[in-house]
């Protein structure tokens, strides 16, 4: 494939697009398929026939997940776009009866609404748009354009050089730039290196990373395949959990289809460059997403992380330079390489360049996916974008950064988001998941949820996070009851500052942080279940005899 | 790592066994594949036991002591044969703060299983996910691999029993 073939297929994608009237699209990402889009497929189809000029059209995630099934209406003619919200297969005959004719009225999902304007859409701009299992309608949407230029007209500096200017930093969590992670593994001088792509998205409350893979699976093999070329590496893996079938599904028929194409393989684009990519399925392990321990189950074993350094840009998969990114860092390269660097560092903040998606969900009007771009506050995230708290309750706080995040309450809303100030307001930006709670949700509570999942978690290689998780949400629980005492309040803060200091790897090391935001925000809650007196205690509850040593 | 090693012949002629066979030699029977064999197992037998997990170290060459290791570690693995129906119910955040406890509960009252275990008929298996990513529609769960989001008690309870059919 050269630029001219692209072309051509995209031309041919577009041709064949307009000559049709009428385009209906229904978003069958995992959100809207729980709420029954297949049915609405399929009742669509038969209401549509075999009339040319209508297509059904299966697509990704719109975004707006508490109102699917979602059903997108374009007409060529008008331009026009109509959205329609929950529809069932029996609304299936109205839609496709009032083609032409003025929408059917109260099925219509507004599109007016902040959620859809106030968003800017990078990574997802094809999501909802294109039908992921057809590799001709990403190319029609400009898609490999960016890895065919990269092959014929860009040295692998130069792709460093984009990459860096653009200001990207890992989208995973850490923040690291991507610029010079890649250039570290650049640097090194060895035949074989390798590239893996993160999708081992385990913190529980966030699903950017299978929206992504859902809707544009093609658009992370694009970006995997420029970070090789600019690396030099020769083989890719995609590590995704296995609790994600839809998107291991779609991401097997995007690289048969882009094997087909030859945009994989050998001698891509007629160069010299060579890259396969293969899936390597999770099994349920959250440490897994810690790139040792991630490189450790690619390769079949116990998902355990070891001592950095060496960090894998030195020693990776069976000992060779290996570059690990995210997926959204990796959807994010070809339009960084399609549109240039410093159009992309020209969005965001001065330390946090670009869009990032993230997941609403929790007590909040509308919950789904948005990209919006860096430095947005986060009050806008969740009273504009996300409508708001449902049923009159009062916002009381958002969490962040899943496990190893923390509580934002209300008083810090009106930070700008990006990761420098979210690490001030006691939380990380993390990879986007974003719960939102309202008075309802105690606090300690949610730290013992966030602790609970962390001890079990925990892979049990290094003392302080094996025991001290177990300790902290032994401490926690007997709070959480009433049961708890001064003193235990502040053995809790002493073990947090222990495992989070003394532990191996990001797991253990971030597990203390739920407890440390709530307690600084929240500190109230957690004294008003305070025993005043322990003796007491310990004679009025002869049910728990282990309390009396305390 | 070799694939020069004897392949043992499967344990028994079971046609599952094929399944199994295949997805090892797609990677070339080298250890490293060992995750992606035991999905495979498990996909097709529904558990582990310690059969398998004899034919599979013996195929790929590595010790039953890594197998073991690698099959326990991994939360998605089990070693006990699951009920004929399973609900897995989502308890990741999201879930949690919309309700998945009220779920579990209800769950359990009605049919006497806590989070992992299976009805002493062998009808129902209760198991909890980490976080399903169907955030949008919590609190939600997993019957017989159909997704249910927006849950209430009673309405999960009353979809169990009508896959259960009468048999409880």
């Amino acid at each position: 494939m050269n630029i001219d073939d692209l072309n051509e297929v995209a031309e041919k994608v577009r041709e064949a697009n307009a000559a049709r009237h009428h385009c209906l699209r229904i978003c069958t990402a995992a959100g809207c398929q729980s709420s029954g889009a297949l049915a609405v497929t399929e009742s669509l189809r038969n209401a549509v026939g075999d009339n040319p000029q209508v297509q059904v059209k299966s697509v990704g995630c719109m975004g707006l997940c508490s109102a699917g099934p979602l059903v997108e209406v374009e007409s060529q003619a008008s331009q026009d776009k109509v959205l329609y919200q929950k529809v069932t297969p029996g609304d299936a005959p109205k839609i496709v009866k009032s083609l032409g004719k003025s929408p059917v009225k109260n099925l219509r999902c507004r599109a007016d609404i902040p959620f859809f304007t106030r968003q800017q859409k990078i990574v997802l701009e094809n999501s909802g748009i294109i039908d992921p299992e057809e590799i001709d309608d990403y190319i029609a949407a400009d898609g490999y354009q960016a890895l065919v230029t990269t092959l014929t007209e860009m040295q692998p500096a130069d792709v460093l050089r984009e990459v860096t200017a653009s200001g990207l930093r890992g989208r995973g969590g850490g923040g690291y730039p991507t610029g010079l992670k890649w250039s570290t593994v650049a640097k090194m001088p060895a035949e074989q290196k390798f590239v893996i792509c993160n999708a081992d998205e385990g913190d529980p409350g966030a699903f950017m990373d299978r929206g992504v893979l859902e809707s544009d699976p093609h658009r992370v093999l694009e970006g995997m395949a420029i970070a090789a070329y600019a690396v030099g590496a020769s083989r890719g893996y995609i590590y995704i959990r296995a609790e994600y079938p839809l998107a291991i599904e779609r991401l097997k028929t995007a690289l048969r289809q882009a094997g087909k194409r030859r945009l994989l393989g050998l001698n891509i684009c007629e160069t010299r460059f060579s890259f396969d990519i293969e899936i390597r399925l999770g099994a349920g392990a959250f440490v897994c997403g810690e790139e040792t321990a991630l490189m450790a189950s690619v390769q079949g074993l116990r998902g355990q992380p070891r001592p950095r350094p060496p960090y894998p840009a030195q020693e990776g998969l069976w000992g060779h330079p290996t570059l690990i990114n995210n997926v959204e860092t990796l959807a994010n390269i070809p339009s960084i390489i399609r549109r240039g660097g410093e159009w992309f560092a020209g969005i965001g903040t001065e330390n946090s360049k670009g869009t990032k998606i993230f997941a609403l969900a929790g007590r909040i009007a509308h919950t789904g996916l948005i990209e919006v771009p860096m430095g947005i506050p986060l009050r806008e995230i969740i009273e504009t974008i996300g409508g708001g708290i449902p049923d009159g309750r009062r916002f009381k706080a958002v969490q962040t950064g899943g496990p190893s995040g923390g509580c934002i309450p209300e008083s810090q809303v009106d930070v700008p988001v990006d990761y420098d100030t979210l690490r001030q307001a006691g939380s990380i930006m993390g990879s986007g998941g974003m719960i939102i709670m309202d008075e309802t949700s105690s606090m300690v509570d949610v730290a013992r949820y966030f602790m609970e999942f962390c001890m079990t978690e925990s892979c049990g290689k290094c003392v302080p996070c094996r025991a001290g998780t177990y300790q902290m949400h032994g401490l926690l629980d007997k709070i959480a009851r009433g049961r708890g005492t001064a003193a235990d309040l502040a053995l809790l803060e002493e073990l947090c500052s222990v495992v989070q200091a003394t532990s191996l790897c990001g797991l253990g090391q971030t597990a203390p942080n739920p407890v440390l935001s709530t307690l600084r925000y929240f500190r109230n809650e957690y004294e008003e279940l305070l025993q005043p007196d322990q003796r007491d205690l310990a004679s009025a509850d002869a049910a728990a005899p282990w309390e009396k040593h305390a | 790592m070799s694939a020069k090693l004897v392949k043992p012949p499967p344990p028994t002629d079971d046609k599952r066994w094929k399944l199994v066979d295949v997805t090892m030699r797609r990677n070339g029977y080298y250890g490293h594949a060992l995750i992606e064999t035991l999905h495979s197992v498990q996909d097709a037998f529904g558990y582990l036991d310690e059969v398998a997990m004899q034919y599979v170290a013996q195929s790929l060459g590595l010790p039953l002591s890594r197998v073991y290791g690698v099959a326990t570690f991994y939360h998605l693995f089990t070693l006990k044969p699951m009920g004929k129906h399973t609900c897995v119910v989502c308890t990741g955040t999201a879930c949690y703060i919309k309700g998945a406890g009220q779920l579990l509960e209800a769950v359990r009252d009605r049919f006497g299983v806590r989070l992992g275990e299976t009805t002493p008929d062998k009808q129902l298996s209760v198991l909890g996910a980490r976080c399903l990513g169907a955030c949008g529609l919590a609190p939600a769960a997993v019957l017989d691999g159909t997704v249910l989001g927006n849950q209430q008690p009673e309405q999960l309870v009353k979809r169990i029993e009508e896959v259960i059919g009468n048999e409880h």
